[in-house]
């Protein structure tokens, strides 16, 4: 492999076609260049989604009442499904998966929160004490809701630091009275959730004190709970259907009526996910090395020149005594040599651009770290070698097979 | 008996017996119709023809780059028949050093490196092979001219240089088709020199040619004539 004379006689077959050989090595090394771009592209992508995903890292689960499809034990179908805090009570007492559980009563109508003269309109969510782990909150002052809240149905309230600041400037907002939708709640604590904007502009309220005051008796509009998080899909939907089926129980449908309860899944969201991750990825491979063929097809176009160029010279060699072998050695080494010498070209200029945009790029959740790892590198880097012997596989066995006395024929 | 044993495994260098050769392109070509020919141990001898004898074809089938159809050939007593060709390219580079018409240098190879080349193809080290052709380009006169390429020389000195390339694997046979054709007659005279002082070395040398008085300078000459050696 490192022997002088090859090389040589490389670099000097390369210089005599400069022009060629760079329009050669410049297919190869775009080919190499899209692929690198493309992947990083797709990791890109791929961090920011994980990066969004990272707060969320547990599997939640949403369930929310709909409307029956099947007629079930004389029940007809279309009835519409009323959670209650029995359906809480028993999913949270019959599941032993179910790790951490709030439901939600919803408001309708609008919402309004008003501090003396200032009024504005603001989403209420009524919890449990676990929904804060559910929704990774963070407290920045004072408390969230507890259990006595809940027992009591004391009227108090949470808020995030974006209502805070609209109704209380810099002021301290803990202890003070708002109303929320006509009734004076305390504010009880500050919080804040960054994931994202909407979650940063509610006011909590202890789910039993706003069925009391809101008039909402037992209903409740939707369950949320937490499941391990090893479990897998398969898993995680085996437990679905044990809390359709519990719940099924409570309202008389047909636990195989799965529009009766509507059940979300963040498990099956990252799935999704993770399916479009890699559909993006072979998509990307695909073109990579589609590409990659018309490099390859161009550098074997070449080196059959080349070899047709060299006929004489190639029978002077066969002549003194060159074997089948060593001619065939050195036009691989030769094709081998273009492609990758291209393709390295390629990977570093790839690498550098995607270097310079994660550098450069300002920060946001669209793309996040573009990189091309150490895998794609080796993985290129064997698509080259290989590309090379492929380009190289036939103008080769044409030179194997000139003939010294058709080659050394004087015209 | 006893002698004719000794002399043809001891004196003779090419053997060849009854050879045919036919070319099947379109029509077939009957070229070569029965070649008797020995040829000894540091002999010097031309083949002489005109174009469409057989001669080239008769060097080719000596020089191991063509196959015959018939008969047998023993290079050194060794029988030449049917080889492949990795094993006809280690015969070649061992036994046998080519001159050809139009030097067949490699162009972008200087002279030493020209001359070396055999050599490389017996995996003799850069260094030595180097050094080596230096040497037998010194023999030729030609030392200053170790770095130029072959375009830089004249026709003389390029049939000088193949013929140091010819001679640096120290072969048995130095094999010469037309090495005069390209060349002046000044030139030519000076080549003949050259591969008469080889030839008193003891390589056996054939050359072809179809110039009368380039013959003549060989020690014997064989006429061929329709495929067969004319008496």
């Amino acid at each position: 492999m490192f022997d002088i004379d090859k090389w040589q006689e490389i670099f000097s077959t390369l210089q005599k076609n400069k022009l060629r050989t760079f329009l050669t090595a410049f297919s190869v090394a775009w080919g190499i260049f899209m692929l690198i771009i493309l992947l990083g592209s797709g990791n890109g992508l791929e961090n920011a989604m994980r990066k969004g995903f990272k707060s969320s890292m547990i599997n939640s689960m949403w369930i929310f009442g709909r409307q029956t499809t099947m007629p079930y034990k004389g029940l007809k179908a279309g009835r519409y499904i009323q959670l209650t805090n029995e359906d809480y009570e028993r999913v949270k007492q019959n599941i032993k998966e179910v790790e951490l559980i709030s439901s939600r009563y919803h408001m309708q109508g609008n919402n309004y929160v008003a501090y003396k003269d200032k009024s504005v309109n603001f989403e209420i969510r009524t919890v449990f004490p676990d929904y804060l782990p559910i929704e990774n909150i963070i407290m920045k002052e004072g408390r969230f809701i507890n259990n006595i809240d809940i027992a009591k149905k004391r009227k108090v309230a949470i808020i995030s630091t974006d209502v805070k600041k609209e109704l209380f400037k810099t002021n301290h907002a803990i202890g003070k009275y708002i109303i929320v939708n006509g009734f004076s709640v305390q504010v009880v604590g500050v919080f804040e959730d960054i994931d994202d904007w909407d979650n940063n502009r509610c006011v909590y309220l202890p789910v039993t004190t706003a069925q009391l005051l809101y008039g909402g008796s037992n209903d409740i509009t939707m369950l949320s709970l937490t499941v391990p998080v090893s479990s897998s899909l398969k898993e995680s939907k085996r437990i679905e259907e044990k809390i359709r089926t519990e719940i099924s129980k409570i309202h008389h449908f047909d636990p195989k009526d799965e529009s009766a309860v509507g059940i979300g899944n963040s498990l099956e969201d990252m799935n999704m996910f993770l399916n479009l991750f890699f559909s993006i990825r072979f998509f990307v491979w695909v073109i990579g090395i589609m590409t990659i063929i018309a490099g390859i097809v161009g550098v074997s176009n070449i080196m059959t020149i080349v070899v047709k160029e060299r006929t004489k010279e190639i029978g002077i060699r066969k002549a003194i005594g060159a074997r089948p072998g060593s001619i065939i050695g050195m036009i691989l080494q030769e094709s081998v040599f273009i492609t990758s010498l291209a393709g390295f070209v390629g990977l570093l200029l790839g690498t550098g651009l995607l270097e310079l945009i994660r550098r450069y790029i300002p920060e946001n959740d669209f793309f996040y770290n573009p990189e091309a790892d150490i895998r794609i590198a080796v993985a290129a880097t064997i698509v080259l070698i290989i590309a090379g012997l492929l380009a190289g596989f036939y103008p080769s066995r044409r030179a194997a097979r000139i003939k010294p006395i058709v080659a050394l024929r004087d015209e | 008996m006893c002698l004719k044993f000794v002399k043809e495994n001891f004196f003779v260098m090419i053997k060849l017996n009854n050879i045919h050769k036919t070319y099947y392109n379109g029509s077939p070509l009957h070229v070569l119709k029965g070649i008797n020919l020995n040829i000894e141990k540091g002999e010097f001898v031309s083949i002489m023809g005109s174009s469409g004898s057989g001669k080239s074809t008769l060097l080719n089938i000596i020089g191991i780059l063509d196959n015959y159809d018939e008969g047998g050939y023993w290079l050194d007593g060794t029988h030449i028949m049917n080889m492949n060709e990795k094993k006809a390219a280690y015969f070649r580079n061992q036994m046998i050093g080519f001159v050809f018409q139009s030097f067949n240098l490699i162009p972008f190879k200087n002279a030493m490196e020209n001359v070396a080349l055999p050599l490389y193809y017996q995996k003799v080290s850069r260094k030595k092979r180097n050094k080596l052709a230096l040497e037998f380009l010194d023999r030729l006169g030609l030392k200053q001219w170790a770095e130029h390429s072959p375009n830089e020389l004249s026709g003389g000195e390029k049939q000088r240089v193949a013929i140091a390339r010819a001679m640096i694997s120290n072969p048995k046979v130095i094999l010469a088709d037309e090495p005069t054709g390209a060349l002046d007659s000044e030139t030519s005279f000076e080549v003949m020199k050259i591969l008469r002082e080889i030839n008193k070395q003891g390589i056996t040398i054939l050359i072809v040619t179809h110039e009368r008085d380039i013959s003549h300078m060989t020690d014997r000459i064989i006429k061929l004539h329709d495929g067969i050696i004319a008496k």
